[in-house]
């Protein structure tokens, strides 16, 4: 499955999670009755209570809209979903009238698309079409539906309304002038986080978007929703401003590695860097939104201070050498150690896939301890609006996989301190992704080998015997384990630096040469072998698990979740 | 009695006491006969005061003439759910000032209707939602609710009936759209004025989510006389499909304007000339407007053969809407007349609907650019073009109020506009 999208390819795959979201709703019922109506001459049948906006898009037609949003009430204002069904007076809005058993409706009748035609007349009247410059062109619902169905030219002679830029605190800026007034935004706050910190000032054409007085969306921790469904360019992100072309931007599925609820997420990655993330619609987990936190918390995806290529220290002196000899170094140390107990710290913004294979080497040399340490807040950020949703406490993605393979946390808050037994240990020492950077050079002094597998450079691990440098959750398929138990897919959406690679393909290839059998090629081999050892993932593989995450049959409480 | 001026023509049942003081007493009220038909009805089953309005007849009086007693029968039974019954007193529609004058001078009256409606629609609470700028009513309003509770007319037991209704009056803040039922009630929720999608009706979930039933002030102002005499008493007015009286408000080039109460079918051509004493310094009708801004104008032509009902009015060529009749005389510039009231929606267009929000707006600019002489000939297509587009396209009927007048002032008066556009001329500018 190429989870690999270019703009168009990405707009597809948005529609269908879409789709599905709704659909994955109105199940949840039992038992729902059933009408069946015509929609363009296709028959369907589908849930009394559906909107003919949903039943439509089930048949696969888009009505437009601005106000309509699947997570929001429907206020039915922006008048541009307008569809025909046989037999009503006007004109009916599709996103609030629903299905009823034998309704006949046209979403491309004459008067069906006369109308939209003019209601895209009337929003382009006072609509600046600074495209050029606005981060919205591209992925904007204005341009789309006016280059699809608006009138070649406006017929308006009068100056447009100027109301300039605002800025709307937190990462926010309000480009007035291109407000669509669909007050998604201001339904957003009100609603969801049920902070009504935007509204609706004036009325009529001075009705414009704006804060309380010197009050703005700082006081806000999901503000960033407002610039995700705000359908054309007015809510832009300060962050992203300018940054790039929205048909530039590669999306990527992934999951948020910010704390353990595990939103579902987009990368939007341009020349191997990462420019934003963004929601991806779960009903389960996240619904439509993140949070601020999550969002901001991108960069070090960025990092340039990368492991590049094995690097073996013999003689005092480190040498890079290629996988090759360097796992041939590592397999003869570890002949010569003989059985010997490991000691091995891990990080949880590894997968599972890595952390089992960490487990499973430490077995193979003779048994030992697995820990983790794992920055935690104090507080949890809800939503009162989706339940379920919040800023864990547990600032990283996958503490509950890192339980479920017998991990210990050890440490603070900060995910520093707790490494005293290591520090000392005579045995093998093993570190996968935690480059310890709270403690002094030349870690584990008396340990009898040490191997660091990581992304980033280690001053504590500058000498280890071994450094493999290896890939980030970004740069490599995989699976997180959410605070829930929920287990799910991330695809690779940057590439890694240099001769970096996955940690379950490095230790993989080494417990194949040490058991002198094939160790896994494919990610989802690895995971295969994690299934097998811990019982709640039994009969889970990548297909099942799918985009959306399945829940595993077992949750370990993880301390302060 | 009409008020300032009356007319021999008049039928005065709603207007009986206009100008009299002592009626919007409690205790004037009760001289009067005030509060008998309260009495009668709580000695009825509420199915059956709600039959008496609907034998009647009686059409609603805020513009849209829908029939009451159906409009009642709509509400829900024995569902349990607290039932609410909204006087709508936010008259701002441009021509028309009946029910201030019900309000200032037969509050009783008014609230005797509430609480029979309120009676017969099972509802506990009755909220008379007032135009905020009717400082003297909203003033005679609260005193008048404020006796009526002290002596048991309101309240927990009124009449002595156990019944439980209560009054509260509620002043607007100054918006038209407040006076659109389901702006209404957004606002005395106390949020924005802004009118809701229908369905749901305000029957199923109305005011505070729960049933309601939105009537103008006239039309509950009608209510204790229906009771009192009957359905068929009223129907000795009017015509089959326009029963009883109505307050006409006129205002205009006329000699004496004002409101008057006449039988529903009543002539136009005989209200402005007769009733209202003809036109000012007697110069020549150049067009009427017989229900309020939002309905389309007639020729002096088409005024000729108008029966003020209902049908009559749209068999003319436009809607009785309120009964507000603007009367324009030769010096009229139906321009500006237009503008200012497509200004009037611009202004007043609450901005959730695309084609109002934009149309209100952009139509005003138009007019406005004609006015000054910059206009073309394209612009008056572009007119009917766009204010096609507002209509039947939006949330409530304000969209839908800009066509009238601009399409029918320009098929009737294009060579106005024309003689601006070509000439720079203006029509009777005075
Ligand atoms: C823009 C707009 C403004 C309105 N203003 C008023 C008003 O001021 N008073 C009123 O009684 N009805 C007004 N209406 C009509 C009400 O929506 C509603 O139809 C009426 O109050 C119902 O009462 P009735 O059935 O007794 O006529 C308005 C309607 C619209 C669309
Ligand atoms: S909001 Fe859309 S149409 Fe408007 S300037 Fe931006 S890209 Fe263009
Ligand atoms: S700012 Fe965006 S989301 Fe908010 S009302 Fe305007 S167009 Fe809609
Ligand atoms: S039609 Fe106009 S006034 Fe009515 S709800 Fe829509 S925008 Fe508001």
């Amino acid at each position: 499955m190429a989870k690999k999208t270019t703009k168009a390819g990405g707009a597809e795959a948005k529609k269908t999670t879409k789709a599905g979201g709704a659909k994955a709703k109105k199940d949840r019922g039992v038992a729902v009755e059933k009408v069946t109506l015509t929609i363009d001459g296709q028959e369907l049948t589908v849930p009394r209570g559906t909107t003919l906006l949903q039943a439509a898009q089930d048949a696969g037609t888009e009505v437009p809209h601005y106000c309509y949003h699947p997570g929001l009430s429907s206020p039915a204002q922006c008048r541009l979903c307008l569809v025909e069904v046989e037999g009503a007076p006007k004109l009916l809005p599709s996103c609030t009238t629903t299905v009823a058993d034998g309704q006949v409706v046209h979403t491309q009748s004459d008067d069906a698309i006369r109308m939209r035609r003019g209601v895209l007349e009337f929003y382009l009247l006072n609509h600046p079409l600074d495209c050029p410059i606005c981060d919205q062109s591209g992925e904007c619902d204005l341009q789309d539906h006016v280059f699809a169905e608006g009138r070649e030219h406006g017929r308006g002679r009068e100056a447009k309304r100027v109301l300039g830029r605002d800025d709307f605190g937190g990462d926010v800026l309000f480009y007035g002038d291109r407000c669509v007034m669909c007050t998604r935004c201001v339904r957003f706050m009100n609603e969801i986080e049920e902070k009504p910190l935007l509204t609706v000032v004036e009325r009529g054409d001075r009705a414009v978007i704006d804060t309380f007085f010197d009050e703005g969306l700082e006081q806000s921790n999901w503000a960033g929703n407002v610039v995700d469904i705000c359908p054309v360019g007015a809510l832009v992100s300060k962050d992203f401003l300018h940054k790039a072309r929205a048909w530039d931007l590669e999306h990527t599925d992934s999951i948020c590695p910010n704390c353990s609820q595990g939103c579902n997420i987009e990368l939007h990655t341009r020349d191997n860097l990462v420019h934003r993330m963004k929601p991806r619609t779960n009903l389960e987990v996240n619904g439509h939104w993140i949070c601020d936190y999550g969002r901001g918390r991108y960069e070090w995806l960025n990092r340039g201070d990368r492991l590049e290529a094995p690097v073996v220290h013999a003689e005092e002196r480190n040498t890079a050498m290629g996988w090759t000899a360097a796992l041939e170094a590592l397999k003869s140390r570890i002949d010569t150690l003989g059985e010997s107990s490991v000691k091995a710290v891990v990080s949880p913004f590894w997968s599972n896939e890595d952390l089992g294979a960490v487990s499973r080497l430490v077995e193979t040399l003779g048994g030992g301890s697995v820990v983790f340490r794992s920055p935690r807040a104090e507080e949890e950020i809800t939503l009162p609006g989706y339940e379920g949703l919040a800023r864990r406490k547990a600032l990283a993605p996958n503490v509950q996989g890192a339980e479920l393979l017998g991990c210990t946390r050890v440490g603070d808050d900060a995910a520093q301190g707790g490494l005293e037994d290591l520090m000392d240990h005579d045995g093998v020492v093993l570190v996968l992704g935690d480059a310890l950077d709270d403690q002094p050079e030349g870690f584990a002094p008396n340990a009898a080998l040490v191997v660091y597998l990581g992304a980033y450079t280690s001053s504590a691990l500058a000498s280890a015997d071994f450094q493999f440098p290896v890939t980030t959750f970004a740069e490599q398929e995989g699976t997180f384990t959410n605070h829930a138990g929920r287990v799910q897919r991330f695809w690779p959406a940057l590439s890694g630096p240099g001769a970096a690679r996955p940690a379950w393909l490095v230790l993989g290839a080494l417990l194949g040469a040490l058991k002198e059998e094939e160790g896994p090629t494919r990610a989802e081999q690895a995971f295969g072998l994690v299934a097998k050892a811990v019982k709640s993932y039994k009969g889970l593989d990548y297909e099942t698990i799918g985009a959306q995450g399945v829940l595993s049959a077992a949750r370990v409480p993880v301390p302060g979740d | 009695m009409g008020y300032p001026y009356s007319h021999e023509k008049e039928v005065p049942i709603l207007s009986k006491y206009f100008g009299d003081p002592e009626a919007r007493t409690l205790k004037g009220w009760k001289a009067r006969g005030g509060y008998k038909a309260l009495k009668k009805a709580l000695g009825m089953s509420p199915e059956d005061v709600v039959e008496i309005v609907k034998a009647s007849g009686l059409r609603g009086r805020g513009g849209a003439g829908f029939p009451t007693g159906l409009k009642w029968s709509f509400m829900p039974k024995d569902d349990a759910k607290p039932h609410y019954l909204l006087c709508n007193a936010d008259e701002s529609e441009p021509g028309t000032f009946k029910d201030r004058e019900l309000l200032r001078w037969v509050p009783h009256l008014l609230i005797e209707g509430c609480l029979i409606g309120a009676y017969a629609m099972g509802a506990e609470h009755v909220y008379i939602y007032c135009r905020g700028e009717f400082f003297e009513a909203n003033q005679v309003l609260a005193k008048a609710v404020e006796d009526a509770y002290e002596s048991g007319i309101i309240g927990d037991d009124i009449l002595g009936s156990g019944q439980k209704i209560d009054v509260t009056v509620f002043a607007g803040a100054g918006a038209y759209i407040c006076g659109e039922e389901t702006g209404l009630m957004s606002s005395l929720e106390g949020r924005r004025g802004e009118p809701r999608v229908k369905p749901p009706f305000p029957a199923a979930v109305g005011a505070f989510g729960m049933p309601t039933t939105i009537n103008n002030v006239e039309t509950l102002a009608a209510i204790p006389p229906i009771i009192e005499n009957g359905g068929e008493w009223y129907r000795q007015w009017g015509t089959e499909e326009s029963p009883g009286t109505k307050l006409f408000c006129v205002s205009g080039h006329v000699k004496r304007p004002g409101n008057y109460e006449l039988p529903l079918g009543f002539s136009l051509k005989d209200l402005i000339y007769d009733v209202c004493g003809g036109m000012i310094e007697d110069r020549a009708l150049k067009a009427v407007i017989p229900g309020g801004s939002s309905v389309a104008l007639l020729s002096a032509d088409e005024v000729e053969n108008c029966a003020l009902s209902y049908e009559g009015v749209i068999e003319a060529g436009s809607m009785l809407g309120c009964a507000s009749v603007i009367v324009m005389d030769e010096t009229t510039d139906i321009v500006h007349q237009v503008t200012r009231m497509a200004s009037f929606y611009a202004h007043e267009s609450c901005g959730q609907c695309t084609p109002c929000r934009e149309g209100t707006a952009w139509v005003t600019t138009i007019l406005k650019r004609i006015e000054d002489g910059r206009g073309t000939e394209d612009d008056l297509d572009t007119l009917i073009e766009v204010t096609d587009q507002m209509v039947g396209t939006t949330i409530c009927v304000l969209s839908d109020s800009v066509a009238p007048p601009v399409q029918s002032s320009i098929e009737k008066f294009r060579d106005e506009y024309l003689a601006l556009i070509r000439r720079g001329e203006r029509v009777g500018a005075a």
